[in-house]
């Protein structure tokens, strides 16, 4: 459905897209992720129309952006960061407006009501666009985006300024939308890419350093196995008792987290599983064993980590790619051959 | 287009600036209608003749957001990213601020019909005058419009054209202070009142007909290039 390669865009000097290629089926809900001014917005701008590319091929549904730019758009709704809208028209105007400027050809009033209602913004149809909130701005953008009903939808952090209660509401609409339709959506906040997304693009300095699922990149990451425990007991005491169980490589306290009670960050051997010995050492010793749960790196460690990374090959490498020329490969591939 | 067009003309009307626009309009020409009736000279195109120099006022206000607040607010996003063109974009607004700015010139058709209930006047004179305001508006509009794309703020882009407004219309009598003959008639020509005034006449004159319709083009089309420009930088 969407296609970019080699997808490069300069600003003056600044190159804030650099060699980008993807390809996104028909269907698939993929996630954006990177730090503000990674370029995750130009890509989309250039992916909308809204700006030219420097270099690269942009095709969606096999017409090509730069050349068939009217037959592009008409298949993408988009969101941009700061929704697009005119402050002096009420809800039902404006999107009476992007109607007739996307020349949609279903019957009017009842489409406008339909995705109005699917943003849940049908009561507030007859209010001025600057008198809403920044939530209900946000879903009339949302809305201008879902007329006409295109195959492709670009969100641009749609959640940004959302309450919990609406990033909720707008997750939930955008997994629903992504049964039949295709969806690129990018986000810093990444809760949300992990709940709608099968599949996410990491974004760093303009290149695209990652494009896996959420659940590989967070394993990729994470060959931290620690565990946590919080047990009620003295601390000295249990320090003892957990490091002298077999298979446990190192045991560190974390202190007291709840009255009573005292946390332990347990690092166990390679391949070694010591939640059961954990348990039983601990009721052996008379004492309540309150909670005990993995370490396992979010994905939101998993992009700190990546986004920190210096440079591309830094981030390749974080991730246990072994594509990159470092010193170290190109010995060992000298030593294959 | 017409979906650009009926947004910006509507816009017009949801803001002071349309209201203010033609309440200048009508307030002048009515004043002017009021000499020119008790004075007992029935020449209604003399009324749009004089109305100039409200026009030189009135261009930067309609076209002071046109396309500066599009850029502000961002809702050039929206424009950009709908499968229309750039040149029915622009053509859309300007359109639609052509629209307002004749629509100040309603009154004067009243004006020429109480005129021509009471003597015989040529009607068509009426008409050559009415030809020459709205295509001066025109080739002001056009010229306004692209000031308003070079920036972002709606009131530089007013005072910007409000100066460039009185240095075209006005160059006549910058012309008339230089001693330099071939510089003050190239001004001569160039100036817009020349060409403006010559509607006044009751001699159609297509030149003039034309140097409007070729400054409105070319500004139009320098419009839509800086629109174009922007999605390069």
């Amino acid at each position: 459905m969407i296609e970019v390669s080699g997808l490069s865009k300069r600003y003056g000097t600044h190159l804030a897209v650099s060699d980008v290629s993807f390809s996104i089926q028909k269907g698939e809900v993929v996630g954006f992720l990177g730090p503000n001014g990674a370029g995750k917005s130009t890509i989309m701008n250039i992916l909308t129309g809204y700006l030219s590319l420097t270099q690269g091929k942009v095709s969606i549904d096999g017409f090509d952006v730069m050349e068939y730019p009217e037959e592009a758009k008409k298949r993408i709704g988009y969101l941009p960061e700061i929704p697009p809208l005119y402050m002096d028209m009420k809800v039902s105007e404006y999107l009476a407006f992007i109607f007739d400027l996307k020349k949609v050809k279903f019957p009017k009033s009842a489409h406008i009501n339909e995705v109005m209602k699917l943003v849940k913004i049908d009561h507030v149809s007859n209010r001025l666009i600057k008198n809403l909130s920044k939530g209900y701005r946000q879903r009339v953008g949302f809305a201008g985006a879902l007329i006409g009903n295109p195959d492709v939808l670009i969100l641009d952090e749609p959640t940004v300024g959302l309450d919990p209660k609406q990033i909720i509401e707008i997750r939930n609409l955008i997994s629903r939308l992504g049964k039949n339709h295709t969806i690129i959506l990018s986000s810093h906040i990444l809760s949300e890419i992990q709940a709608v997304c099968k599949r996410v693009i990491i974004i760093n300095k303009g290149q695209i350093i990652a494009d896996d699922t959420p659940e590989n990149l967070s394993e990729r990451l994470s060959n931290d196995k620690s565990i946590v425990a919080r047990i009620m007991c003295s601390e000295k005491d249990m320090l003892e008792a957990l490091s002298s169980i077999k298979g446990v490589k190192s045991v560190t306290s974390l202190g007291c987290k709840e009255p009573g009670s005292y946390d332990f960050l347990i690092e166990p051997k390679e391949n070694c599983d010591v939640r059961r010995d954990v348990f039983e050492r601990v009721s052996s010793r008379s004492k309540t064993l309150l909670s005990l749960s993995s370490n396992q790196i979010s994905l939101e460690q998993v992009f700190l980590r990546l986004t920190e990374a210096g440079s591309y090959e830094e981030a390749r490498k974080l991730l246990g790619f072994n594509d990159v020329k470092t010193e170290e490969n190109e010995e060992k591939k000298e030593a294959a051959n | 287009m017409t979906a650009i067009f009926k947004r910006e003309f509507k816009a017009f009307f949801a803001t002071p600036v349309g209201y203010i626009v033609l309440a200048a309009f009508y307030l002048f020409s009515g004043y002017y209608f009021t000499i020119i009736y008790t004075m007992g000279s029935p020449e209604v195109q003399n009324i749009i003749m004089t109305l100039s120099t409200v026009i030189v006022f009135v261009t930067p206000l309609l076209t002071m957001r046109l396309m500066s607040d599009d850029k502000r607010m961002k809702t050039d996003q929206a424009l950009l990213t709908a499968p229309v063109s750039l040149y029915s974009i622009v053509l859309g607004k300007f359109l639609a601020a052509l629209a307002v700015y004749a629509l100040g010139f309603a009154p004067t058709i009243v004006f020429e019909f109480i005129v021509l209930s009471m003597v015989e006047v040529n009607f068509l004179s009426y008409l050559y005058a009415l030809l020459g305001a709205i295509l001066l508006g025109a080739a002001l509009i056009a010229i306004g419009m692209f000031i308003s794309s070079l920036t972002e703020s709606s009131v530089v882009s007013a005072i910007l054209t409000f100066v460039i407004n009185i240095l075209i219309i006005y160059a006549s009598s910058l012309g008339s202070v230089i001693d330099i003959g071939w510089i003050a008639t190239v001004i001569e020509k160039i100036a817009f009142i020349t060409a403006f005034n010559n509607f006044g006449s009751t001699v159609f004159s297509i030149p003039d007909v034309f140097y409007f319709l070729s400054i409105t083009a070319a500004f139009l089309f320098l419009s839509v290039r800086s629109l174009e420009k922007r999605r390069w930088a």
